[in-house]
């Protein structure tokens, strides 16, 4: 499927934020379920853009801003090919071993109820218990059809063991509690972040899912939102052992509140200009 | 230097001038109170006190009425009140450790000492009754020694650089304000020549303002005749050579920041400002300031004065 | 209780001193108690007058305490000294090569030498900094290594400290106060000195500044504030380095670069020394609700803006898992055997060792593996039934999280006490310093002393004390 989307990020300081820096995950990279065509990212503001790549492999950009800024806006737009490879992750850039993601971070560290939970968790061989977890967090989670997290902001939310017992959380928790589990298991697991792109209104900014791996198979998605494996409509940005690793907009600066919207806008399917207008 | 050290030693000054000056209020405060009714004992003393160190309204919030033992309580101990002793005290030593390595040895003890003092006081006595008279008077001491004992210590011990001058901007300033704050309380005592108010019922209240800054002995010095409400205006706002008057206190603002200015190579907004204050005080005759009203006067300086330290915060502390 | 016998520094389990503590013996022989008693207050006037005080986490009152120090110098010979110097200096080069082959090419891993999920499990290994080399490839500037003795030539190093370890300021300040107490007994030895450290220490950090600045480089010194119980030592280093004692909001990062808010305004900064945990560094890279760090930080230290002492990550060579696999750490990247011994030590992640260990409790002394500070962790002999159990239970549930070693006859040394003169256990953290142009150490150390009879538990967050340490000329 041709993609073509439109991210944009605004988040506001109140008081307006002095010496603001920033790291951004805002840009795909190609593997065999995603081919990126085309990709760019803007900001409103005097700055110098600096590219990079993070440890895991995710392209970064970062930026300073003296300040006063009262307004960040960010827009990301890009078109992406994608295939539906049954949410199995191919020839995607690693620098690291699977065992490394096997590591617990303060988001994703169990409590003895995800324990008990991730205990009861059965199945023949390890890609069958992976679809039974996925089955029985995404049960677990109530997720009411109006609040289908289209709009949630880039934060990380309160971590696995919180959002457990809460039953209750964005696309950020369920992936933790997955992730937690997985590991558990014995699995590597990693968060990913990126965008879910549907025909109808559904379509998500800021979504986040799970990736499991399995020996001799490789890394498998599992999106416990949606109860699905990752098919054309996930376009994949980042991942990372939590969601913060692979957090679409990372600020910091001297600011009382910050405040973030992120929305997602379809654009006609047609190539990328050369110049788009303002 | 950094602009936290800088911030910290202005602000150390500033809380160890206001301890002292708290410590002053409540010395005379409980001399007048201790007058019998005709020598002009209002009742209304520790009230008074209260609005000397501007602290009436924050009072009325959690206390009931001005007694002596609530005031003293307010004013030494709660930590509630962010211009009690004990507060000024605590924050004093928080900014001093925090900058430890720019003061001498000795700032710092005099500082430590006295809150451990204080401590002493607090731990030992339940609340409402650590003060009887006999203990309040060593108290106070303490406190004046403190102050004392650091200013003396930064004076003969402190390398003449910028966290020297930012020390002294910060005493000067908190000087200004409670010479000024102190005045505009007892305003309608200082009434220009001829004008007979209270007679010689107010002279303990004069006299009470002259001690409040120190001042008993440098009046009889300076003017060689009995007290005068107007002359108590001119030496406490005009009199370069008192030390506690409003343009000794800019002679020594605008010393110190042209220092500062000559080594950082930049002069600024702070410098300009207090030049012009200074300028103005230096330009002023007494009858002027009571012509204008001497209330509207130490409201336009308390104002100045507070720009001042904006400035000085924006120019340097806040980089 | 098992009873054990303890090598004495002093007497060497005779009845006369050895050489090298010939005079101090005599010192003691002619001293009178009330005399020591005297001096002994005195060094504590001293102690507080210059400020030294610790805040031991958890205590009620959080305010400041003295750390108890004891007036009878611990004499150490110039043979003796130059052995451990050689293996200490060793030690840290090989950690400093397994910290660049950790976060690089991994070589240890694949000849399988160290299994790989202590390095990729350990909660201070940092995946961020995969891929990134440290300046001159040196990753701990600063080095605390914990020796203790156990007989004449017997030094087993207890723990490698390279994040950022602390007590040097004892060091120091021990020194001067012994300098002024006992001039007579300091004048009567030829006492190696140790106050050049700051100075070996500031040359060191600048050495490693990022290459290509030309002018001197400008270093500062980040705490995470006064509430921190190092902070004495943060703004005594500070003091004594000549350089900023900055908290995190007095830096900031535009474009990469650090500056330091100043009242002249934004200064460049080109080395920081900075004595906060990796966690708490930049809220963009780690922790993000850090309110200690610096935001953007870690990116200016990967563009080589700015350098970290020590760097980010080196906690994964000084946990104690890690540490059982030292000398063969050594023998792997410097093709030498280690000249200063490991504890024995059975981890309890293996099997047959945890069997072991449980069914030896009663002897061995457990350690969790990423605790310090003395804090979690079991001393067998000393321990009662009950916390035996406690630890048992813990063992049989997460035996990765431990480690055993068993209790060492820690050397003893004079120490005046309530009780007069009596022998104390000691341990010896000196300080290796790496620079651009090699490693050096200072001669000598913060010997820390259980002040309790008996007691093998020196840290100062359990009652420990510390006293100064003399290297002499051999007599």
């Amino acid at each position: 499927m041709r993609i073509h989307i439109r991210h944009e990020i605004v988040q506001t300081f109140t008081p307006p934020a002095k010496g603001l820096n920033a790291i951004m995950r805002l840009t795909p990279r190609s593997h065999e379920g995603q081919h990126v065509i085309d990709w760019r990212v803007e900001i409103d503001a005097d700055c110098r853009l600096r590219n990079s790549d993070d440890s895991f492999g995710n392209l970064t950009q970062a930026i300073s801003l003296a300040g006063p800024t009262g307004q960040l806006r960010i827009a990301a737009e890009g078109v992406v090919e994608t295939f539906d490879a049954a949410g199995i992750v191919r020839n995607s850039a690693e620098r690291f071993p699977p065992e490394l993601f096997l590591r617990e971070t303060l988001l994703t560290t169990p409590d003895a109820a995800l324990r008990a939970f991730a205990s009861d968790v059965e199945g023949s061989d390890a890609i069958e218990r992976l679809h039974a977890l996925l089955v029985r967090v995404s049960e677990r989670f109530e997720v009411p059809e109006d609040a289908k997290p289209t709009k949630h902001a880039a934060g990380a939310g309160p971590g696995a063991a919180h959002a457990f017992a809460a039953s209750a959380g964005s696309a950020h928790d369920l992936a933790h509690v997955f992730v937690a589990c997985a590991r558990l298991m014995g699995a590597p697991a990693r968060v990913v972040s990126g965008h879910y792109v549907s025909e109808d209104e559904a379509s998500a900014a800021c979504h986040a899912w799970a990736e499991a791996h399995v020996e001799g198979v490789g890394w498998i998605g599992f999106d416990p939102l949606l109860g699905i494996c990752p098919h054309e409509s996930h376009v994949r940005i980042a991942c990372g052992l939590d969601a913060l690793d692979a957090a679409p907009l990372r600020t910091a600066g001297a600011s009382a509140v910050v405040d973030t919207t992120s929305i997602l806008v379809r654009m006609a399917d047609r190539q990328m200009q050369g110049q788009r207008q303002q | 230097m950094l602009a936290r050290t800088a911030d910290n030693l202005f602000w150390l000054a500033r809380y160890v001038e206001r301890a002292e000056f708290t410590a002053r209020i409540i010395d005379i405060t409980a001399r007048l109170a201790a007058l019998p009714k005709a020598y002009g004992n209002s009742g209304s003393e520790w009230e008074s006190a209260l609005s000397a160190v501007g602290s009436l309204e924050r009072f009325n919030e959690t206390y009931d009425t001005p007694d002596e033992a609530s005031v003293i309580e307010f004013l030494i101990f709660d930590p509630e009140n962010a211009s009690s002793i004990r507060s000024c005290i605590e924050l004093a030593r928080t900014n001093a450790r925090a900058v430890r390595t720019a003061l001498t040895a000795d700032m710092w003890q005099s500082i430590n000492a006295c809150w451990l003092e204080l401590r002493n006081y607090e731990q030992t006595r339940a609340p409402f009754e650590r003060m009887s008279r006999e203990r309040i008077d060593p108290f106070l001491d303490v406190v004046k020694t403190m102050s004392r004992d650091f200013d003396g210590a930064g004076y003969r011990n402190m390398l003449r650089n910028d966290a020297y001058w930012f020390n002294r901007l910060g005493l000067y300033m908190e000087r200004a304000d409670n010479t000024a704050r102190i005045l505009d309380v007892k305003y309608h005592v200082l009434l220009p020549e001829n004008e007979t108010v209270g007679g010689s019922l107010d002279y303990f209240q004069w006299t009470a303002i002259l001690r409040a800054v120190n001042a008993f002995t440098a009046y009889h010095w300076v003017y060689r005749q009995g007290i005068k409400p107007w002359l108590i205006a001119d030496l406490l706002i005009l009199k370069k050579e008192m030390p506690r008057s409003l343009t000794s206190c800019y002679d020594n603002l605008a010393h110190f920041l042209d220092a500062i200015g000559r080594a950082y190579g930049v002069q600024g907004p702070s410098q300009r400002h207090a030049r012009s204050v200074l300028l103005r005080l230096e330009n002023c005759e007494v009858q002027d300031v009571f012509q204008n009203g001497m209330h509207e006067f130490i409201t336009q300086f308390l104002t100045d004065n507070s720009r001042l330290g904006t400035l000085v915060a924006e120019q340097y502390l806040l980089n | 209780m098992v009873e054990q016998t303890f090598w004495d520094e002093m007497t060497s389990d005779g009845a006369d001193a050895r050489a090298v503590y010939a005079r101090v013996d005599q010192w003691l022989r002619d001293t009178p108690p009330d005399v020591l008693a005297a001096r002994r207050s005195q060094a504590e006037l001293l102690f507080r007058r210059i400020g030294i005080t610790f805040a031991v986490y958890g205590a009620k009152d959080a305010g400041e305490r003295l750390i108890p120090f004891d007036i009878i110098p611990r004499v150490i010979g110039q043979s003796e000294w130059s052995l451990l110097e050689k293996g200490l200096i060793q030690r840290v080069k090989a950690i400093n090569a397994f910290l660049t082959d950790i976060y690089g090419a991994r070589e240890i891993l694949r000849a399988g030498l160290i299994p790989s999920d202590l390095v990729y499990r350990n909660p201070h290994f940092r995946p961020e900094m995969a891929g990134r080399r440290a300046p001159h490839d040196i990753w701990v500037h600063i080095a605390g290594i914990d020796i203790v003795r156990t007989g004449e030539s017997d030094f087993y190093v207890l723990e490698d400290n390279a994040r950022t370890p602390s007590g040097v300021s004892y060091m120091l300040e021990n020194r001067e106060v012994m300098m002024r107490l006992l001039p007579d007994l300091f004048g009567a030895h030829r006492v190696a000195p140790v106050e050049n450290y700051t100075d070996l220490l500031l040359n060191c950090l600048r050495s490693v500044a990022p290459i290509g600045s030309s002018r001197e480089p400008v270093v500062a010194l980040l705490t995470p504030g006064q509430y921190n119980s190092a902070y004495y030592e943060h703004s005594f280093l500070a003091d004594r380095l000549g350089v900023e004692l900055v908290e995190g909001h007095d830096l900031s990062v535009r474009d990469d670069v650090v500056y330091m808010r100043t009242t002249q305004g934004p200064k460049r900064v080109d080395v920081i020394y900075r004595r906060i945990d990796d966690d708490y560094l930049d809220p963009l890279a780690f922790r993000a609700d850090s309110a200690l760090g610096v935001p953007g930080l870690v990116n200016a230290y990967n563009a080589g803006n700015v350098t970290l002492s020590n760097a980010i990550g080196t906690g994964v060579a000084d946990d104690k898992a890690m540490y059982t696999y030292m000398p063969e750490i050594v023998r792997f990247y410097l093709g030498e055997e280690a000249i200063l011994k490991n504890v024995p030590t059975w981890r309890c992640r293996e099997a047959d060792a945890l069997k072991y260990v449980l069914e030896h409790l009663g002897e061995l002394v457990v350690k969790e593996v990423n605790g310090s500070g003395g804090y979690g962790m079991l001393v067998g002999p000393h321990a009662t039934r009950a916390e035996i159990e406690d630890f048992r239970a813990k063992l049989t549930e997460a035996p990765d999280n431990y480690i055993a070693q068993p209790t060492l006859s820690l050397s003893t040394c004079p120490a005046f006490v309530e009780s007069g003169v009596a022998p104390r256990h000691v341990d010896l953290r000196p300080f290796v310093l790496t620079g651009a142009d090699g490693s050096r150490v200072v001669p000598g150390g913060l010997t820390r002393v259980a002040m309790r009879a008996g007691s093998l538990v020196v840290n100062s967050s359990q009652g420990g004390g510390t006293k100064d340490t003399w290297i002499i000329e051999d007599a």
